[in-house]
């Protein structure tokens, strides 16, 4: 007899969205709730023993990232935050430089930004992608120019987990003069960084992808580089971001970066297989769907795969039904009237961008809960299939007198 | 995820219906695959009595077109074409438990399929006149196509006037952004320059006589007839009683879905030109419900 769905231990494989924060490092925050409840730039004992906390988990940030110096690091509020103060103050630092270099599939705290950017008057060039979501670095070093401000390009896609190389184009970037920003949030924590023999002058993380709090986050700034703060006020984080530290995720984004650093070998073998085993599993079982990005060339916990002829948020239901959470990039999951500007750009068709599926995984999940989704997704995937008017029976409709043709499309 | 009620999900779940119906004889195939909805209804028809003897759906689309295809077909079975095609998006909404605002254009698909199977069946041909925008206002569900036209139709220039002619923007403020964008991009086609800074204030009329006042009011009306006679409707001076003016909404304006704003936008304009606060009421409003004492 088989377990009823709501007995059935649920599976999270929606990491690239959050992860839970660590019981480690939920154990090291809550002290700074109670006991240690100081402000860091006091100068007596309440605050200076906070501060060494604080200071702790910078030089924790600092081994995961290869940084040279602690100071690298500011804290910021989140990934959203890093991004936007990177490339504000590359235009403020800079404002001979009216041109920006960024990509089309990047996270919406830096396309939206963007957008605005140019409506206030800035030249922004969008590197375009190709059907595996791969740049051509011809057309980025036609773009580079003494007029460039700032390049911003994300390490590791969120969605396909496609990795840009970014260490190259930071390197032919500083060739020409100009500043690079890259977006790491989804890569920290899950590739080994060596920030110091890069030439990236930016980067932006978040706590909450690698097992730390929300509401935490950092940007890398190489010294040296000419930077001017987002926020004004106090004179924390040595001026560059003023507001009273949030202590308690400061810890806790230690705990988790100490952590990344133990488990980084783990995340590359055992998480990879896991995806692995996923992926071949679905592929093999289901008709009609397909690995988006570049496979072989991606971050080592995410696979998308588009599943055509059915749209992603039913998906989502019925696997949220099992116990099973992953994310589509559907137009419906946004409430939007576009499916995901990442599989729009990489030309991957409606009836297949809408079906999009996001499993990214995490050194929690088990080989178990791997078998049990892998089994899940075939039944689902039918069960819609048959609901869909581009589907025949066993296959996609290729009699040109049954195709769906609806009025409006 | 969204927060959808429990009939939502129970039809998702278990949709009735669902899968070809070979012996349909009305078959509506409508919906955007660019937007990830599409819907293919099926209808068995009694030629005779024109009676609804089954009906199915296939629908490629989320949780909300899939359950407002199967609550659709379950709502229309066993009537008349023409009984059918009295159901109302909102009564799919309705039926459903409501529908969240980003999804109200699943039930719109439903009664837009119902229309073009109906069509189909009576060898008429089916010309949608949907345009689907994106959603601007959340709080009051009001797409970037219904601002646009509002703007053109009325010749607005402020987000406070796209506010009191559609609601738009009168709630969380998230949206004014983007209601400032679409102010620009249509005050652009008619050679104007938005700016953010609202219009100058008009200069207030000096105290208008009776008659006066009734030939602006008739001004106001005549000047918003054209429009509506467009939309094959209609509207119409009943009388005036101080602060209150009651109009008969007439032809396809009696009843429709828009009476509210097409009124509110009446309104405005009378409010303008009269330079008083007043209050359009359709005629058949004129006898309020007594009060309830609540003790």
């Amino acid at each position: 007899m088989s377990t009823p769905n709501s007995l059935l231990k649920p599976i999270y494989l929606d990491n690239n969205a959050t992860t839970r924060c660590s019981p480690e490092a939920v154990a090291a925050i809550l002290p700074f709730f109670t006991e240690q409840f100081g402000n860091p730039s006091s100068m007596h004992s309440f605050g200076a023993k906070v501060g060494h906390a604080v200071k702790a988990a910078r030089a924790s940030l600092q081994k995961l990232l290869g940084a040279e110096y602690d100071s690298e690091i500011i804290y910021t509020s989140g990934g959203s935050e890093a991004d936007n103060t990177a490339i504000l103050s590359a235009l403020k630092a800079n404002p001979e430089k009216k041109e920006i270099i960024t990509t089309t599939v990047e996270h919406h705290a830096v396309l939206h930004l963007c957008d605005q950017l140019e409506k206030e008057g800035y030249k922004v060039h969008k590197l375009k992608v190709d059907g595996r979501g791969r740049l051509d670095l011809a057309e980025y070093q036609a773009l580079l120019s003494d007029k460039v401000a700032v390049v911003s390009v994300m390490w590791a896609n969120n969605e396909t987990g496609t990795f840009f190389p970014v260490e190259k184009m930071a390197e032919m970037a500083k060739a020409a003069g100009v500043l690079f920003h890259t977006d790491a949030v989804q890569a920290v924590g899950k590739i080994p960084l060596d920030l110091k023999n890069s030439a990236i002058d930016m980067l932006s993380l978040s706590g909450h992808k690698l097992h730390g709090p929300k509401g935490i986050g950092a940007l890398y700034l190489r010294r040296g580089v000419r930077f001017r703060p987002l926020l004004r006020g106090g004179g924390q984080e040595r001026g560059r971001r003023a507001g009273t530290e949030n202590v308690p995720a400061i810890v806790g984004l230690g705990v988790a970066a100490e952590q990344a650093l133990e488990h980084m070998k783990e995340e590359n073998t055992r998480v990879r297989d896991l995806r692995d085993r996923l992926q071949n599993a679905i592929l093999s079982a289901v008709p009609c769907c397909f690995a988006t990005g570049d496979v072989d060339n991606r971050l080592p916990n995410t696979l998308n795969i588009a599943f055509e002829y059915v749209e992603g948020e039913a998906i989502l239901m019925l696997l949220s039904k099992q116990g099973i959470a992953a994310s589509s990039g559907s137009a419906c999951t946004s409430g939007s009237l576009e499916p995901s500007h990442v599989m729009r750009a990489m030309g991957i068709p409606y009836t297949a961008a809408h079906g999009t599926i996001r499993f990214s995984l995490s050194r929690e999940n088990t080989v178990e809960e791997i078998d049990r989704v892998a089994a899940a997704v075939p039944g689902i995937i039918a069960q819609l299939r048959k609901l869909s008017p581009y589907w025949n029976g066993d296959g996609p409709v290729t009699d040109p007198d049954k195709a769906f043709a609806p009025t409006y499309a | 995820m969204w927060d959808y009620s429990e009939t939502v999900k129970e039809h998702f779940y278990n949709p009735r219906n669902a899968g070809p119906l070979p012996e349909a004889n009305a078959i509506g195939e409508v919906g955007s695959i660019s937007c990830g909805d599409a819907l293919r209804l099926m209808l068995k028809v009694e030629p005779e009595s024109e009676k609804i003897v089954d009906a199915s759906f296939q629908t490629f689309g989320c949780g909300s077109a899939i359950a407002s295809s199967s609550a659709l077909t379950e709502m229309i079975k066993g009537k008349t074409l023409d009984e059918a095609l009295a159901v109302s998006n909102q009564d799919i909404a309705d039926f459903l438990g409501g529908l969240p605002p980003e999804k109200m254009h699943c039930s719109v698909m439903g009664r837009e399929a119902l229309q073009s199977a109906v069509a189909n069946f009576r060898g008429e041909e089916w010309k949608d006149d949907h345009e689907e925008g994106e959603l601007i206002c959340k709080c009051f569900a009001i797409d970037s196509v219904m601002i646009e036209e509002t703007i053109r139709a009325n010749n607005l220039c402020s987000v406070e006037q796209v506010t009191n002619y559609t609601k738009a923007g009168g709630g969380c403020s998230s949206c004014h952004e983007g209601i400032e964008e679409i102010l620009a991009r249509v005050l652009a086609e008619r050679g104007e320059t938005f700016s953010p800074a609202p219009p100058p204030e008009k200069k207030k009329p000096g105290k208008l006589s009776t008659l006066e006042r009734i030939r602006r009011i008739e001004q106001v009306i005549e000047k918003a007839r054209p429009n509506l006679q467009r939309d094959h409707g209609d509207i119409e001076l009943v009388d005036v009683d101080g602060k209150t003016i009651y109009v008969a909404m007439k032809g396809a304006c009696s009843g429709c879905q828009m009476e509210a704003l097409t009124l509110g936008g009446v309104q405005q304009q009378m409010i303008e030109a009269l330079g008083e606060i007043v209050k359009l009421v359709p005629v058949k409003l004129k006898t309020p419900p007594p009060l309830v004492n609540p003790s």
